[in-house]
């Protein structure tokens, strides 16, 4: 590595235009040997890359916009979650040109139409030849973190909108069958970044209270839960979480009650996109590992016991849901970890193993696409199974933070 | 690689702390005041402010009994590795060889590390002194070989033959989990916020490896292990292990509790087989009997804890000595004749249970009971006795056996080792 950096400084100096529009892009340079040149085409419901491989190093994607509205070009890792680079606002006919360091790999190019929804065009991208190891300047891994995990942030809240408002009129018109199909994969968006807006204060309470808890500190109950109840109602002689009557102080919701909720739940993500897009919404680095072990106390205390989905018992999703966020929040900070000697590079192999038990436990019951077995029908040795996997992960986790800020 | 070079470097220090009996000086305050107070731990069991982790044989065997008790019984995770197995023992050794000295369960402890992380030690223990503690671990059976005979650690072969499942025995009601488990930690110590702590922080450092299957709180000896120590009473209001072995008895120590030479596998010399029963008792029907009756179910006396065959309460009884209508004084199915060595072809173990009292059931009676613990050279000694017992002794119309695990307890870990590195050599 030492050897790299001695030949990357001379070549860095005499690519002095390489260089110039390296910085303006916010990316790390490396050296000029490895990287290639590609080009992207984006209308409003394709983004076509003009190869599908390249290699390590410096990768430059010149972007044109022949679409209506502003776009969004994105690299993700094989997650197909974690955002790896991502250039916003790309408006129509503009051609722009955004280099970003990749190491080899798979990864998935897509663009974003409007900056919201669903990734457009996800096409898989792979990156070969040896590994060129960027500049280890800790500010810009730390930077790199920060912006990505913001990205990554913007980009589930971005798909949240949608989602809810097709789960909203769904159940607004009555149609149930439909908000009860809806219901899990939407949430899923929330889930994934669940800590950051919970950082808003009331937008949580709001978006995500269970019934025994707004009625514990006197707040209205609304959100997606007070949704889940009228659409999974509960039988006479039926009891919430905490042992009282599903039918104290509660009846299924009228239309005009219907339409309420359901326009309250919009506005309270609308309110969570304009909070996360605002130009000086970010996060620190503590923010990103805090937050990764806070999905994990979410799964241990709210969805080992099944009483986050009381009534539609889709637990398991939110479950994987939470660990996905967990694992893009941990994926964004995993360089800095292993730059950090012998015990960062352990710490980050255990915490990557742990993930993968985990996830392949999570596999026996199901996925986020397909669905998982409802919750209720999960023994209690098969919840213990579970809860040890979530500790087995949660403890080389909660040393995250330290590590990775060092202290 | 160097994160073992690390363990290996805090451990000498801890060694050269405890070497130079200062032990508190490099801890800070709080580590100093734990060893300061230590020296005026009293509990009621008699027992010395600590003991010693390392030695000849593990601690908590003939150990004078200490007040207090928490055993956890463990299974490996279904990922672990024999490579994990022998890193947790070492990691539980090294945590162990601390706590039992009064320390935090690593140098940082649970004020000292960084503020951003989660402290090493969980923080409950501080400024409490050893309080006696002592740290027992076991293996068992399907530590060896799993309930579907895997070998999942290369250790098969290592499995001494006394070491099996025990048998049926007639009323047992056995619940799963409050059964069996690959490994056991049995903490005793005179505090029982020491004792809980220690579990507590075994089990944390465990995580990943092995978790908690079942464990059990145990608030108040039911057997002395020393003739310093008076005989407590169990929840049936009788004094309990009157006739146990005692720490004292070194000749019947060497017969029937410690492992010897030959027995089996040489990695178990200096060890113990220990079986653990949760037995609960029917307490609202037993206090409901007659006084009479229940002295004759047991074959002693209520307050002086004397055979009904007369004398005191050490008085040997005399089993065949009758009433004036010629039945025997102590009865045939009397509690303490059918436990007694001359019904068991001289089988003794050493008793080390606890009252135990998880609460209440659902119908509102105390889930109460004994916590029956005893540490044999073989485990047909205990065999033996229960198979005396169940099915027709009179007292079995009160207990009923809920919980049952047999160990191996490995000898002692040599200074600056790991429990059970003779099973891995």
């Amino acid at each position: 590595m030492s050897i790299r950096r001695q030949l990357r400084r001379p070549l860095f100096v005499a690519s002095g235009a390489i260089a110039a529009s390296l910085a303006l892009a916010g990316c790390v340079a490396n050296n000029a040997g490895g990287g290639s040149a590609l080009t992207v085409d984006i209308t409003d419901d394709t983004c076509t890359v003009s190869e599908s491989t390249a290699t390590a190093g410096a990768v430059t994607f010149t972007l044109t916009n022949s679409g209506s509205d502003t776009n969004e070009f994105e690299i993700l890792a094989e997650d197909k979650l974690r955002i790896v680079g991502e250039k916003e606002n790309v408006t129509p006919k503009q051609n722009v040109s955004y280099t970003l360091h990749l190491e080899p790999g798979i990864y998935y190019t897509a663009c974003k139409f409007q900056l919201v929804g669903a990734p457009i065009g996800l096409a898989k991208f792979t990156v070969t030849g040896d590994s060129v190891k960027a500049d280890d300047d800790e500010q810009k891994l730390i930077d790199e973190a920060v912006t990505n995990y913001v990205s990554y942030v913007k980009s589930q809240t971005g798909e949240l909108v949608p989602a809810v408002k097709n789960f909203v009129d769904a159940y607004v018109a009555g149609n149930d069958a439909q908000a009860r199909e809806l219901f899990a994969s939407t949430r899923v968006f929330y889930e994934r970044i669940e800590p950051t807006a919970e950082a808003f204060g009331d937008l949580d309470p709001k978006i995500d209270y269970r019934e025994v808890d707004a009625v514990a500190e006197g707040l209205d109950w609304t959100g997606f839960h007070r949704i889940e109840k009228d659409l999974w109602p509960p039988a006479a002689g039926e009891l919430n979480s905490d042992g009282t009557s599903a039918l104290l102080d509660w009846a299924p919701s009228t239309p005009a009650e219907r339409a309420a909720f359901g326009k309250g739940l919009i506005d309270d993500v609308d309110q969570l996109y304009t909070l996360v897009y605002a130009k000086k919404f970010t996060v620190s680095l503590a923010d990103i590992s805090n937050g990764a072990i806070g999905l994990l106390d979410e799964v241990a205390t709210g969805k080992i016991s099944g009483e986050e989905d009381w009534w539609s018992h889709t637990d398991l999703t939110d479950f994987a849901a939470n660990v996905q966020g967990a694992e893009v929040a941990f994926g964004n900070v995993h360089d800095l970890v292993k730059s950090k000697g012998a015990t960062g590079t352990k710490l980050a192999t255990k915490i990557q193993k742990e993930f993968d038990a985990l996830n392949a436990l999570l596999a026996k019951y199901g996925s986020i696409e397909t669905g998982f077995t409802p919750y209720d029908e999960i023994t209690d040795a098969q919840r213990k199974e579970l809860s040890d996997q979530v500790n087995s992960l949660a403890e080389p986790l909660s040393k995250l933070t330290s590590t990775v800020l060092g202290l | 690689m160097s994160d073992e070079s690390e363990s290996r470097l805090s451990r000498r220090g801890l060694l050269g702390l405890a070497g130079a009996g200062a032990a508190g000086l490099a801890l800070g305050a709080s580590g100093g005041a734990a060893i300061a107070t230590s020296a005026e731990a009293a509990g009621t069991s008699g027992a010395a402010e600590s003991y010693p982790f390392f030695g000849r044989h593990q601690s908590g065997i003939t150990t004078a009994t200490q007040d207090r008790l928490h055993f956890a019984a463990f299974d490996l995770d279904a990922s672990s590795t024999r490579q994990d197995l022998r890193e947790l023992l070492s990691d539980w050794s090294y945590a162990a060889s601390r706590l039992t000295q009064g320390l935090e369960v690593t140098e940082d402890g649970a004020v000292g590390g960084s503020p951003l992380a989660p402290p090493d030690d969980t923080g409950e223990a501080l400024g409490l002194p050893a309080a006696g503690l002592t740290i027992t671990f076991g293996f068992g059976p399907t530590l060896f070989t799993d309930d579907s005979g895997v070998d999942r650690f290369g250790l098969a072969d290592r499995r001494p033959a006394a070491l099996a499942p025990l048998p049926r025995f007639s009323g047992d009601a056995l619940r799963p989990e409050s059964s069996g488990g690959d490994l056991c930690i049995q903490a005793c110590a005179d505090d029982p916020q020491v004792a809980v702590h220690a579990i507590r922080n075994l089990s944390r450092i465990a995580f990943g490896r092995a978790a908690i299957r079942w464990s059990q709180l145990g608030f108040g000896r039911t057997s002395s292990t020393s003739t310093s120590q008076t005989t407590p009473r169990n929840l049936f209001g009788f004094k309990d292990g009157t006739a146990n072995i005692k720490a004292e008895e070194t000749k019947d120590v060497a017969e029937f509790v410690w492992v010897a030479d030959g027995d089996g596998p040489a990695w178990m010399t200096d060890g113990s087989y220990l079986v653990a029963r949760k037995v609960r008792m029917v307490i609202e029907s037993w206090d409901r009997t007659r006084l009479e009756e229940q002295q004759r179910v047991i074959g002693r006396e209520k307050g002086e804890g004397a055979p009904l065959s007369g004398g005191t309460e050490f008085t040997e009884p005399n089993f065949t000595k009758p009433d004036d209508d010629g039945s025997p004084r102590i009865a045939t199915d009397a509690h303490i004749r059918l436990s007694h060595p001359k019904a068991n072809n001289g089988a003794r173990m050493l008793r080390r249970g606890y009252n135990y009292v998880d609460g209440n059931d659902e119908l509102g009676r105390l889930d109460a009971g004994l916590f029956f613990l005893s540490f044999q050279r073989d485990p047909e000694q205990f065999i033996t006795v229960q198979r005396s017992l169940a099915g027709h002794d009179a007292l079995n119309e009160y207990i009923k056996h809920v919980g049952s695990a047999i160990f191996a307890v490995p000898p002692g870990a040599r200074r600056g080792g790991s429990i059970g590195d003779g099973l891995f050599s």
